[in-house]
């Protein structure tokens, strides 16, 4: 713990490629971010930003080939990842790194009954006897509240809704009380109120065990209530890095305003929803700028031509625009009145 | 769809505040040291939603039970399982029946040499009507029933190891290519690729032949090897296929993510999804592979006597056809409706286990 600092999880210049016939996609390229524990980092973005990409990265998922990580380090309390060996790896997902994903229809394996499938992580990570893990695993359950869990254990997946079935994947991967939870979207194939509750379980599950978490999402409202900080991805880049509640009172980015303007907000009058113009680049064709200079309402002639520099706007902000400084400090007076 | 019932109250807030008097221990039926995880105080704000909602338990009901219902409303396929149900039953304590009832053993060849002769169904020696050989007699005076259920034995016994065999190589060989994929599935579906390019009954009677065993039992187990080894293919195909379409699916990626061994992922997790078509091809593949083997018999290339099965049976029969065509007829007509049988079963099951059907 000394040795880092209270820092559970540093990435440090993630570079994940993959090769495809268009040629090399940079799907995550050159990433950075770190997280303490007890801490809840948001990463935001639009589909294909690299969001899930750089989770898989983080547990050596990334199917390869095509994927590939080219370079960078991985540190998870002091250990690099991506330099370990295969067997390790394993041992530390499930284990220390849990993972949720986005549907939870097709993350359960339908032939298996619930309650194999939570035995099989404490079996194989904590040992346990068929008995304890059997025990453990209805436990879990009633944890996540599923109700009368001893009488649903042995159910088949498709006996439960999908909401009900995230709680499942939720019981799974607290299991073996992991020290950090991804959460790859986790409400975005569930409707609204079923939302929340994942949310509120998700929260308070992590009170309860001191994990730390990475919420990815694209949904700006998910990420208000739940994170500490946030990274705001676009074509494989961080654009803006932030505490949430500063980079939701004081964006430094273009694309992040856009991102902000274009949430609906229910109590807005009758009216057309702002979107940002244009559609997210073919990530293995990018221009030599600014990757959303062609979508930016600020891009000047050098946003075309050169490669926005990371500014700093404060200790903990930092923001990827040629007019980082500008767009903060027209952030600045707008929040003033 | 049970989908859409409203899920539960996931009220967590309560946490904060729990009421008191309504929030039953959550802990007493587990014994120390079952429980590694430090009970968390939420567990107990659910306890009472729990009460709630107890009583309304859905009846588990799995996807083979669905599967099982389906299959139940096919007519032939019921029709098929019941005659070979029958079928099965009949060769495996028939003789021993027939043995006690009539003296008759599928091998007992008459001592008195008037009884040496061939003779029609339900007909005693003397011409006269009897129940004593209800198929009549072959040339030697053995009783034609209890040696075409005895040849039944063998016959299914062929048909169901050889299947196994080609079920264990043909899974475990497509399982690892789908999964692995890549240069590897390459390499060992180029091989499949080369070994169906070659004449199997040829492959079979040259396996046969090189190393022919001299015991009967040992040509038995033989020709189970041979027939086996050749119809795996089909097999490795079909679940390498199955595999390659379920290992992209994010179940199997969950797996990973818990830790779970490569080789497990591709036993515990893969395998069992795609147990649906490999048993819809493993209940067909039964009957070719014993019609390969009566007609391997009847080439003199299969079971050997004094062990016979229904190719062979018929094989003995084909010569005295024109005169005492009850020789061939009998083992010719049992095999054809158990084959019936066996291919609307596997009919019946593809319909039952067809995921397009499957209503999840």
């Amino acid at each position: 713990m000394c040795k880092t600092n209270g820092k559970l999880l540093e990435v440090k210049d993630l570079r994940t490629y993959f090769n495809t016939e268009d040629g090399e996609v940079k799907a995550v390229d050159g990433i950075s971010f770190q997280l303490k524990r007890g801490e809840t980092l948001g990463i935001v973005g639009e589909s294909g930003s690299g969001k899930s990409v750089t989770n898989l990265s983080i547990i050596r998922l990334i199917p390869s080939p095509p994927g590939r990580i080219v370079s960078g380090q991985v540190l998870f309390d002091g250990f690099d990842i991506l330099a370990m060996k295969e067997d390790d790896v394993r041992k530390i997902r499930g284990r220390r790194i849990a993972m949720i994903f986005q549907d939870p229809m097709t993350s359960l394996n339908p032939f298996m009954k619930i309650s194999r499938q939570l035995m099989e992580i404490t079996q194989l990570h904590l040992g346990h006897t068929k008995r304890q893990a059997y025990n453990h695993a209805i436990r879990m359950l009633e944890t996540v509240g599923i109700p009368d869990a001893r009488a649903r254990v042995d159910s088949y997946p498709h006996q439960f809704s999908g909401g009900m079935r995230q709680r499942v994947m939720i019981a799974m991967a607290l299991s073996c009380e992991p020290e950090l939870l991804i959460a790859d979207e986790p409400t975005t194939a569930l409707d609204v109120t079923i939302q929340a509750q994942i949310l509120e379980l998700i929260k308070t599950l992590k009170r309860a065990t001191g994990a730390s978490v990475i919420l990815i999402t694209h949904d700006l409202g998910v990420v208000a209530g739940m994170t500490d900080h946030l990274i705001v991805m676009y074509a494989g880049k961080v654009f803006e890095q932030a505490p949430t509640a500063e980079l939701f009172a004081l964006p430094g980015n273009p694309y992040t305003k856009g991102l902000l303007r274009s949430v609906p907000d229910p109590t807005a009058e009758q009216g057309e929803l702002y979107q940002i113009p244009g559609l997210p680049p073919d990530v293995a064709h990018l221009p030599p700028g600014c990757p959303f200079a062609p979508r930016c309402q600020k891009a000047e002639e050098i946003c075309q031509r050169e490669f926005p520099p990371f500014v700093q706007l404060t200790s903990e902000h930092f923001s990827l625009c040629h007019f980082a400084n500008e767009v903060y400090e027209e952030s600045k007076a707008e929040a003033q009145p | 769809m049970k989908d859409d019932r409203p899920t539960i109250p996931g009220e967590v807030d309560r946490v904060d505040k729990p009421e008191p008097g309504l929030t039953p221990d959550p802990a007493p039926s587990y014994r120390e040291g079952d429980v590694i995880h430090t009970a968390p105080e939420f567990v107990i704000a659910d306890l009472d939603v729990l009460a709630a909602e107890r009583g309304d338990v859905v009846e588990g009901s799995s996807l083979w039970r669905d599967a099982w219902r389906r299959l139940l409303k096919n007519k032939l396929a019921v029709f098929g399982m019941i005659v070979v149900t029958l079928v099965a039953i009949a060769s495996i304590v028939g003789p021993a029946i027939i043995k006690r009832t009539t003296g008759y053993a599928p091998d007992t060849i008459p001592s008195d040499a008037k009884l040496i002769k061939s003779y029609p169904p339900f007909r005693a020696p003397d011409g006269s009507f009897s129940w004593l050989h209800p198929l009549g007699t072959d040339n030697q005076g053995r009783d034609m029933l209890a040696r075409v259920l005895q040849g039944g034995q063998i016959s299914l016994m062929v048909g169901i190891i050889a299947t196994i065999v080609s079920l264990l190589i043909g899974v475990a060989y497509g399982a690892v290519a789908g999964y692995l994929g890549g240069r590897i599935d390459n390499l060992m579906m180029r091989f499949v690729d080369i070994l169906y390019s070659l004449p199997y009954i040829i492959l079979v009677i040259v396996l046969l032949a090189m190393f022919r065993r001299n015991t009967p039992m040992g040509q038995l187990v033989l020709l189970f090897v041979a027939l086996g080894s050749v119809s795996w293919l089909t097999m490795a195909r079909i679940v390498r296929g199955q595999v390659l379409s379920l290992k992209n699916q994010e179940f199997v990626l969950a797996a990973r993510a818990t830790g779970v061994s490569t080789l497990r992922i591709i036993f515990r997790h893969i395998v069992p999804n795609t147990l649906g078509p490999v048993i819809v091809y493993a209940t067909l593949t039964i009957p070719t592979i014993m019609l390969t083997e009566a007609f391997l018999s009847f080439l003199g290339f299969g079971v050997q006597p004094p062990l016979a099965s229904w190719g062979t049976l018929a094989t003995d029969g084909i010569q005295n056809i024109g005169i005492f065509p009850w020789q061939m007829v009998f083992p010719g007509l049992t095999m054809a409706l158990t084959l019936f049988s066996l291919n609307f079963l596997g009919d019946g099951l593809r319909d039952a286990l067809d995921p397009q059907m499957r209503k999840l």
